[in-house]
């Protein structure tokens, strides 16, 4: 393989990383304001093909688009009133919306499949893509590529450098505190639920619009997705860059997964698209081991060096979540 | 007193189930489908005939199974999303038991026997991973479940493209047939397994009174409520979340095992075929009260047995149950929101 092709390769890494990009950015700021969004799964597939659907019917792209945000803002919204109204379970509302959402789109979208529809094409930057190595990397992309690169910094600005940003935190970490304060903070959960969802909304257009244009029901291997982008945002211990850093290892992985798969023909392609996964499981052990009590205990009777350095290693894996992560709040 | 929020709470759950009616309709009506056409369908399809019939009973038993063992994990506090993964191992290790025995000069009913238990074994075996991620490894069990979902069906293609193989090539359609010999025996010309329906209603059974009648199961019920009061008061609360996790997943491998046994005689790549996560909607309808499993699981299993006839008549995706089946348990829990909002709790 030459530079060239690896070069390329990577470069559609960064694409293919945009629609997990939105997912996780989209459910950290959701889970940020102490809401989990369960629904992912079902949003990805429901915005995939509603977005292709209308792109295909109006012939307008940025349609699409908007129509992925809609579903996604929607979706986000019965979360939001389930919830935070009617007070229930975030995790069981969240799960059947994955499954509700799932079936919807493969039942409204069978007309659409296999259907030729409009398709994003690549946004050359005319002077930085002529920069060597860097051109073909980050400036030959399409515009909803360099849009998740946009969000990540989007989201972490926000987070961390302006003020509403820090109401944010604070109704997902101490809601009481927040509204003493002066937050609306069940008002303000339903904003970033609903503005959380609405990007998340962008991952299904970013798959059937862009990266994997189309809609082929049940065939499209984007079931799934979902699921793993939950799993990254934990990875990224709801730091927006992290969680890129996240999105971005996944689909380095993935494409490091076709890569190999003419040198191991004994390997059916199916598993190496799910090798992700033990290593997701990998990864979440160790965000969370380094607060299980066994673990301190064991550390306890390594040698001083070693334990240093283990320690250490947990300390800089470890991410808690926010504290109030679905936890209800009553002003009352 | 009583009595009138008896009827208040019948009232939001009937107004719940005609609005779900109302969504579906609506879909139906933005899939340009006719309505009536499509539900007169699901029912022909569904109960048509005596076979048809005992088709949703064939697809009734799992779901039996997988909602009875998730009563555990719920009475506990835990969502055991890792159901799914827990009935493929189940498959999978009553194949590789059929597959090791099938030469042997063992009676085929023993065979056959060894293999549900090892598919129990299998079932259990995954749901204690998920457990032992959650006790030991602080991870959240809805994550570690989903993750070894995953995992259990990359295992179940590498198996059927790899190590077990057909003779020639591998294919989608799954391992080579077991001999006549180690199915479970049917009712003559049904699919129906008289094995499959006592166990899955005997499985029903016994967890009604594991959770109602033990020291057991009100045990969990502590673990499930307030796990820290539970500990102050001497419950061995890790232990008792991983022996939920182990029941659950002994009743999830079942439903494998018999999958294999009795319906597929083989190994196919979707052979949970779902029943796990139906069997969590039909927890949570049932508001994890085992009183009510039977019913709506019947009900649900007959969607989905009816909705196969829509494709071939209609040209509709048979998806429509799950639209049904998710939309009415959202309506069901948003009512309940709803009525505790408006008329206070109880």
């Amino acid at each position: 393989m030459d530079t060239n092709t690896i070069l390329i390769g990577l470069a559609g890494v960064l694409a293919g990383a945009a629609p997990v990009m939105f997912a996780v950015i989209g459910e950290t700021i959701t889970e940020r304001a102490g809401v989990i969004n369960l629904s992912m799964n079902g949003t990805i597939l429901l915005t995939a093909m509603g977005s292709f659907a209308v792109a295909v019917d109006t012939g307008s792209l940025l349609l699409g688009f908007l129509t992925g945000m809609a579903i996604g803002a929607l979706v986000a919204l019965v979360v939001a009133f389930s919830s935070i109204t009617l007070r229930q379970s975030q995790v069981a509302v969240g799960f059947v919306l994955a499954l509700l959402c799932r079936d919807l789109s493969y039942f409204l979208g069978n007309p659409y499949m296999g259907l030729q529809g409009p398709r994003l094409s690549n946004a050359i930057i005319p002077g930085l893509s002529e920069i060597p190595i860097l051109g073909t990397l980050f400036f030959k992309q399409d515009i909803i590529t360099y849009l998740s690169f946009l969000i990540i910094f989007l989201a972490w600005g926000w987070f961390y450098k302006t003020r509403p940003g820090l109401v944010l935190q604070g109704i997902g970490e101490r809601p009481a505190a927040a509204f003493v304060r002066g937050a609306n903070v069940n008002r303000l959960r339903y904003l970033y639920t609903i503005i959380g969802g609405a990007i998340i909304g962008l991952a299904g257009p970013a798959y059937s619009l862009s990266i994997k244009a189309g809609w082929k029901g049940t065939i499209s291997g984007l079931d799934g997705i979902g699921w793993i982008a939950l799993a990254i945002t934990i990875f990224g211990g709801w730091n927006p860059l992290r969680a890129a850093f996240g999105a971005y290892l996944f689909s380095f992985l993935q494409w490091l997964g076709l890569v190999l798969q003419p040198r191991l023909p004994n390997i059916p392609s199916q598993v190496l698209q799910v090798a992700p996964f033990p290593l997701m499981i990998l990864t979440l052990l160790l965000v969370n081991i380094g607060d299980a009590e066994w673990v301190t205990r064991m550390l306890a009777a390594l040698p001083e060096g070693v334990r240093r350095f283990i320690a250490k290693v947990l300390r800089a894996m470890r991410a808690s979540p926010p504290a109030s992560l679905g936890v209800p709040f009553e002003s009352e | 007193m009583v009595k009138r929020n008896v009827w208040l709470n019948i009232l939001f759950q009937v107004v719940a189930v005609l609005l779900a009616l109302g969504f579906t309709t609506l879909v139906l009506l933005v899939a340009k489908a006719p309505p009536l056409e499509a539900y007169k369908n699901i029912i022909i399809g569904g109960l048509g005939t005596f076979k048809k019939f005992s088709d949703v009973l064939v697809a009734w038993l799992p779901l039996l199974l997988t909602t009875s063992g998730l009563l555990v994990t719920f009475t506990a506090g835990l969502w055991n999303i890792g159901i799914e993964g827990q009935v493929t191992l189940g498959a999978i290790f009553t194949t590789w038991a059929l597959r090791l025995l099938q030469e042997s000069s063992l009676p085929p009913a023993l065979i056959i026997a060894i293999a549900i238990l090892a598919g129990m074994l299998g079932g259990a075996l995954w749901a204690s991973l998920a457990g032992a991620l959650k006790t030991f490894g602080g991870v959240n069990e809805i994550f570690g479940g989903l993750g070894l979902n995953f995992i259990a069906t990359a295992l179940t293609i590498w198996l059927i493209f790899g190590p077990w193989k057909r003779p020639g090539t591998g294919s989608m359609s799954g391992t080579q047939p077991f001999p006549e010999e180690l199915w479970l025996p049917t009712f003559p010309d049904l699919r129906l397994s008289p094995w499959s329906l006592v166990l899955g209603i005997l499985a029903l059974v016994v967890i009604y009174f594991l959770l109602r009648g033990t020291y057991f199961g009100l045990k969990l019920k502590a673990v499930g409520r307030n796990i820290r009061a539970a500990f102050l008061l001497g419950v061995p609360t890790w232990q008792h979340m991983m022996l939920a996790f182990i029941v659950c997943g002994l009743f999830a491998g079942l439903a494998g095992g018999l999958q294999v046994t009795a319906v597929y005689h083989r190994l196919i790549p979707s052979i949970s075929s779902g029943y796990g996560f139906a069997g969590l909607m039909v927890a949570m309808l049932v508001n994890y009260q085992a009183l009510w499993v039977a019913p709506v699981a019947l009900f649900f299993a007959f969607l989905n047995i009816g909705s196969i006839q829509l494709p071939i008549v209609l040209k509709l995706d048979s998806t429509l149950s799950g639209v049904l089946q998710g939309i009415l348990v959202l309506f069901v829990l948003m009512a309940e929101g709803a009525r505790q909002r408006l008329f206070g709790k109880r």
